[in-house]
C-alpha cells in the first residue's frame, strides 16, 4: 500500500487552514489509490496538534524538538527529506503559502523528486498524478504532468479545497527524533511584527468599496475616495495600491492584508488574483467592475459590469447626488 | 556588495484576450505585447538600491532569446553594471531546468546576494530562486519585503499571510526572491536605455555551460493549456451607464447596506 504524506502548517500554537485543505484532498486520493493517509508534523510541542489532525490521517508522524518552535526552511527540508527516504510516500502535499514556497523548491532539489507548486487540482490518470494549475494570472488553466518518479511534491493554493473534516480515520503516533546530525540554519527566527493593523479595520466594514491597479494613477484613488464619502462605505484595495503607497497597507484585502466580510464588496479594476479574492470569500455580495470581461474576478463576483470604472463611478455619483 | 539578479521578460496579459496556439501547450505569442515581470523589476531596483549604500556591482541575468534582451537593457538603464542572457536555443524549459542553468552560470562569478523575483507573472510558479539556492548550497529566503545587510549577515523580513513579516538573521551569500512593494522602482527613460547600450552585455550559448543531459531534462511538462472551465461567473448587468448605476445602488440596497 501507497502513502500520502501531508506536511503540517502551523503557526505560534495554531494549525494553519492550508493544512486541512490538504488533508481533505490527501483523503479524497487516499480513497481513489488505497493509499494511507500520513500528516508529518515538526514542531516543538505536538500534543497541541495532535489531537486536532489526529482524525483526519491514518498516521502523524511527529518529529518534536525544541528547535522546531520557529519555522526553518532548511530544518524542515532535511528532515522530510529523511522521512521521504524512509516511507517513499507517492505524493507529498505541502502549502503554497510564504513558507511552502521557501522549502518546497529546496526539498525538490534535495531528494530529486519533482515539484509542481500553486496546484488547484490533482488527479490521477493511469496511476500517475497530473496537476491542474492555472497561469497567466488565472486567465488560463494548465495541465501538468511529471517525469516519472518514486515519488512527487505538490504545493496545493490555499483555498483550492474545502477546510471540513472528511474520511474517519485514526491517527496512530508515530514519533521520531530529529536528525542528530541536522545543520545549524543559516537563517534564525528574530521576531513577527504586524504590518497591518492602521487607524481602521476594514474587516468590520458593511460595505467596501475597493480600488485596483486599473485606477490607473495617484489622483485617481480621490476619485474613487469622493463616492464612497457619498455612498457612506469604507475604501479597501488590491496590493499594487499599497505597494505603489498610493493607499496606507491597512486597506488592503487579500492573502498578505485582511480578510474581509462586508455585506457588499464593489471591486473597480481589481482583475481578481487568488491572493486577492481569498480574502473576500466571506464577502456577501461582491459587485466586479472591469474593463476586461476575460478578468478572473468575474468568476467569482455575483454580479459584473465589463466597462470603464471611472464611466461607472461618474453614473453613480450623478445618481446619488440627484 | 555583489548582487546578482536573474530577471524576466514576460507578456502583458490584463485586457488582453489570450489565444492558445495549435500545440495546445502555449499562448499565441504575436499579438502579445511584453514587459520585465512585475516581481523582477522589485528585485533589480532592490540591488541597485543595496550597491547605492554599500558599492559592488550588479549583474542582471535572464534565460531568452535576442528578444529578452529588451529587459537585460532595462535593468543597465536603472543602474545594473552589466547583463548577461544565457541562449537556450529550443530547449524546453521548467523551474528546474532554468533554475540549473542560472545556477551554473552563477557558480563562476563572485556573489554576496542573489535575487530573484518572488515568482513570474506567466506560469505563476515561484519556484526558480529557492531551487537555484538548493543547487549553489547557499542559505536562502521567499517573498522577502526588507534587506539590511550587516557584514557576513542580512536581516531580513519575510511577508507572510494576513500583513504578518517574519524578522529573520540569514548568513550571506544567500538567494532571495524579491516581493513586490519592498520599493519603488525607478524610472526609466528611453533615452536612460539609449545610454545603457554602451554597458557590457554577454551571450552565453548553453554548451559553454557545464551541465549534464540530466540537468538540461524538464521535470514537469505543461501537457495542455484551456480557458477556465465555465462556471455560473457573475451576472453581468448591461444598459447605459446610468441604467448600469441604478441597478448597482439598487443591489447594494437590497443586500441591506443604507447608503
Ligand atoms: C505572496 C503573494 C501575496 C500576495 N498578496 C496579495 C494580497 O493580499 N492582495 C492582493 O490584492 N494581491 C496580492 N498579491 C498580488 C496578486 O498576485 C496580484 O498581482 C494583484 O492582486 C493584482 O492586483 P490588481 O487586480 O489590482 O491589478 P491587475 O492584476 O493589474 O488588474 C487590474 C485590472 O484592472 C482592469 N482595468 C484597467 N483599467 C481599467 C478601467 N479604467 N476600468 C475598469 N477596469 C480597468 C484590468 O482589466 C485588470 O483586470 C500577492 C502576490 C503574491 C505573490
Amino acid at each position: 500500500m501507497g502513502e500520502i504524506f501531508v506536511v503540517v502548517e502551523h503557526r505560534e500554537e495554531e494549525i494553519r487552514e492550508i493544512t486541512f485543505q490538504m488533508l481533505w484532498k490527501a483523503n479524497e486520493l487516499a480513497q481513489a489509490l488505497s493509499h494511507s493517509l500520513t500528516a508529518v508534523l515538526l514542531c516543538d510541542n505536538g500534543e497541541a496538534f495532535v489531537p486536532e489532525i489526529g482524525d483526519r490521517a491514518d498516521r502523524v508522524i511527529l518529529v518534536e524538538d525544541e528547535s522546531l518552535k520557529n519555522f526553518s526552511a532548511e530544518r524542515y527540508k532535511e528532515i522530510l527529506k529523511g522521512l521521504i527516504e524512509e516511507y517513499n510516500p507517492f505524493l507529498t502535499l505541502m502549502g503554497h503559502t510564504p513558507w511552502g514556497m521557501e522549502f518546497a523548491p529546496a526539498l525538490s532539489i534535495k531528494t530529486g523528486l519533482p515539484l509542481a507548486t500553486d496546484c488547484v487540482d490533482i488527479l490521477i490518470e493511469d496511476g500517475n498524478p497530473k496537476v491542474i494549475r492555472q497561469i497567466y494570472n488565472g486567465k488560463l488553466f494548465s495541465k501538468v504532468s511529471f517525469k516519472a518518479s518514486e515519488g512527487y511534491l505538490i504545493t496545493q493554493r490555499p483555498g483550492a479545497f474545502p477546510t471540513d473534516k472528511v474520511g474517519d480515520r485514526q491517527g496512530e503516533l508515530i514519533k521520531k527524533e530529529i536528525p542528530a546530525d541536522i545543520p545549524e540554519p543559516r537563517k534564525q527566527f528574530v521576531e513577527f511584527v504586524d504590518t497591518a493593523a492602521g487607524e481602521m479595520d476594514i474587516s468590520q466594514a458593511e460595505f467596501l468599496v475597493s480600488v485596483g491597479r486599473g485606477v490607473g494613477e495617484e489622483e485617481n484613488i480621490k476619485v474613487v475616495q469622493d463616492l464612497v464619502d457619498t455612498l457612506g462605505g469604507v475604501i479597501s484595495c488590491s496590493r499594487p495600491v499599497v505597494d505603489k503607497n498610493w493607499l496606507p497597507k491597512f486597506h488592503q484585502v487579500g492573502t498578505s492584508g485582511k480578510t474581509v466580510k462586508p455585506k457588499v464588496y464593489l471591486a473597480l479594476g481589481i482583475s481578481g488574483a487568488f491572493q486577492h479574492v481569498a480574502g473576500i470569500s466571506g464577502a456577501g455580495t461582491v459587485i466586479a467592475v472591469n474593463k476586461d470581461k476575460k478578468a478572473p474576478i468575474f468568476r467569482v463576483a455575483d454580479y459584473g459590469v465589463v466597462d470603464d470604472l471611472f464611466k461607472v463611478v461618474e453614473a453613480l455619483k450623478k445618481k446619488l447626488s440627484a | 556588495m555583489n548582487i546578482i539578479v536573474c530577471v524576466k521578460r514576460v507578456p502583458l496579459t490584463q485586457e488582453v484576450d489570450l489565444e492558445i496556439d495549435p500545440s495546445k501547450r502555449d499562448v499565441r505569442s504575436d499579438m502579445l505585447a511584453y514587459v520585465m515581470n512585475e516581481w523582477d523589476n522589485y528585485a533589480i531596483e532592490e540591488a541597485i538600491l543595496l550597491k547605492e549604500k554599500l558599492e559592488g556591482t550588479v549583474t542582471a541575468m535572464t534565460i531568452g532569446s535576442e528578444d529578452d534582451e529588451e529587459v537585460l537593457r532595462r535593468c543597465l538603464a536603472m543602474g545594473a553594471d552589466k547583463a548577461i542572457r544565457v541562449d537556450p536555443g529550443t530547449l524546453e524549459l521548467d523551474s528546474f531546468t532554468i533554475s540549473k542553468i542560472l545556477a551554473a552560470v552563477i557558480k563562476g562569478l563572485d556573489h554576496d546576494l542573489v535575487l530573484t523575483g518572488v515568482q513570474a507573472e506567466d506560469n505563476n510558479e515561484g519556484a526558480v530562486g529557492i531551487m537555484l539556492a538548493e543547487h549553489l548550497g547557499l542559505a536562502h529566503s521567499a517573498v522577502v519585503v526588507g534587506i539590511e545587510p550587516e557584514g557576513n549577515e542580512a536581516t531580513i523580513r519575510v511577508e507572510l499571510e494576513g500583513g504578518i513579516d517574519e524578522v529573520s538573521k540569514i548568513g550571506l551569500p544567500a538567494v532571495l526572491s524579491i516581493q513586490t512593494g519592498i520599493n519603488e522602482p525607478r524610472y526609466v527613460s528611453i533615452m536612460g536605455i539609449r545610454k545603457a547600450a554602451k554597458k557590457e552585455l554577454n551571450v552565453i550559448e548553453l554548451g559553454e555551460l557545464e551541465l549534464s543531459e540530466d540537468d538540461l531534462l524538464t521535470r514537469t511538462t505543461i501537457e495542455e493549456i484551456f480557458l477556465p472551465p465555465e462556471t455560473e461567473g457573475a451576472e453581468i448587468i448591461e444598459g447605459d451607464a446610468s441604467t448600469i448605476a441604478e441597478e448597482i445602488i439598487r443591489i447594494i440596497k437590497e443586500k441591506g447596506v443604507s447608503i
